[in-house]
């Protein structure tokens, strides 16, 4: 049993990954992966709301009415991130304000309906509150990981730390403009895509 | 039990309903001031940067407190209106009222031995609102910094009014002409060069290429802010 729950867990990091395997959430991926600080809130947030998504209606799971229960993973969805805008406008602002829709929008992250239709809707409490963590962990660490190339060749910080050193701007390095622009995310992206695949060749589709 | 019964459902989602509504309302309502707190010290923020101080989130309240020495309201004839806090008033509430009845908010920065007039501004954007905060000098005339924001300008476009690109043109402007009327400022349509082109260097600035509704809307707004405000300073130059 806990072999099961750890693979839950462990599965969508790397074989069943959210972002790199089943293409969910790209869009969010895209757009916030400019800062290491707003990805990993995203992240944070992201994963919160999966987890007790996932919890909340594995519990109710027996008594939501088959027919309106779209509606249920909906409104408990909605309300998980309104609970969560409210907190991030709380206590982190600055970050609040640089994530501005796309906290709303987490709402609309294809993971979480995805895995509340095909995991928590089926399963009990636990698992699916393991499975809900694991794919917003899997989902986090590929924006984490996004964000710290973006971050570091675009404006030559680390969490809004200098790491380049200022002797190299003036050797002639320049922050590349472009890293910062979305569709470098997306190519950043793909080159996880291809490293993944290239390691774990059961991915690889069949001629 | 039916769970696919009318009633069921009726009953089910009236329940989750009301469930979420309290949720959602005492979360709301317990972090309502803490987020109240970040939007004023935001505020500080701007109104310090307007005249060029930097201040992050944590030293806001004491730069503000040290730079800042007086805020009050005036109304359109340049008399002080008591019992108002300028800090608190809406300004979406009194830009949309006539200029003669506006409560006009100033705020005054000390910083190493001058004198500047903060004035508040609010307008509309293409998508909603914009607002900005624009020091004067002594001289009640001359710009000595601007900061504008947005609630949902085109990104790359007319979001660009909060950048330091389109705001420092308008340093060293002056808003009164050479004969002493109220002019306010311009913003030329056009791109880079513009106000140049137009001759217009004392009272203008470039607009946004690909941003004029936004720059306009901006214009729009310094001149709707400021002009209930000349018998003020006509007051004050005495």
């Amino acid at each position: 049993m806990a072999n099961k729950n750890l693979k839950l867990f462990v599965n969508p990091l790397n074989i069943d990954n959210p972002i790199l395997v089943q293409i969910l959430g790209i869009c969010s991926a895209l757009a916030i992966t400019v800062q290491l600080k707003a990805a990993f809130v995203m992240a944070v947030s992201v994963t919160l709301v999966t987890g007790f998504a996932n919890l909340i209606i594995s519990l109710l799971r027996n008594s939501i009415p088959s027919r309106i229960r779209i509606i249920v993973q909906l409104v408990v969805i909605a309300s998980l991130v309104i609970i969560v805008d409210q907190i991030l406008k709380a206590y982190v602002y600055d970050v609040s304000k640089q994530l501005s829709v796309f906290v709303g929008l987490i709402i609309t992250n294809c993971i979480i309906m995805g895995r509340l239709e095909a995991f928590a809707m089926g399963n009990k409490p636990l698992p699916s509150f393991i499975d809900g963590i694991g794919n917003g962990v899997g989902y986090g660490i590929i924006l984490i990981i996004v964000a710290f190339i973006r971050e570091l060749f675009g404006a030559g910080t680390i969490w809004g730390i200098k790491v380049i050193p200022q002797s190299f701007y003036e050797m002639g390095y320049q922050n590349n403009g472009l890293i910062i622009l979305p569709p470098m995310a997306l190519i950043i992206v793909g080159v996880l895509i291809w490293v993944q695949r290239s390691k774990m060749k059961e991915l690889i589709e069949k001629k | 039990m039916n769970t696919n019964s009318n009633l069921y459902i009726f009953i089910y989602s009236s329940v989750m309903v009301i469930l979420v509504a309290a949720t959602l309302s005492f979360t709301a309502i317990s972090l309502q001031p803490l987020q109240d707190k970040n939007v004023e010290i935001e505020k500080k923020q701007n109104i310090l940067a307007s005249v060029g101080i930097e201040a992050d989130a944590n030293n806001a309240e004491a730069e503000y407190s040290k730079y800042i020495t007086a805020s009050f309201v005036v109304n359109s004839k340049g008399e002080k209106v008591e019992g108002i806090d300028a800090f608190k008033l809406n300004m979406a509430q009194e830009v949309s009222k006539a200029h003669d009845t506006r409560n006009l908010p100033i705020y005054i920065c000390k910083k190493n031995d001058n004198q500047y007039f903060i004035i508040p501004l609010r307008g509309k954007g293409l998508w909603g609102p914009i607002w900005g905060y624009l020091a004067l000098e002594s001289d009640l005339n001359t710009i000595y910094g601007a900061v504008f924001d947005h609630k949902g300008e085109t990104p790359g476009l007319g979001a660009e009014i909060n950048q330091g690109w389109f705001q420092e043109p308008f340093l060293g402007k002056t808003i009164f002409n050479k004969d002493g009327n109220f002019v306010s400022i311009t913003v030329h349509k056009g791109g880079k060069g513009s106000a140049a082109a137009a001759g217009d260097l004392e009272h203008g600035v470039d607009a946004i290429s690909g941003g004029t509704i936004t720059s306009k809307g901006l214009e729009a707004m310094i001149s709707d802010c400021l002009t209930p405000y000349e018998n003020y300073f006509k007051n004050q130059k005495k």
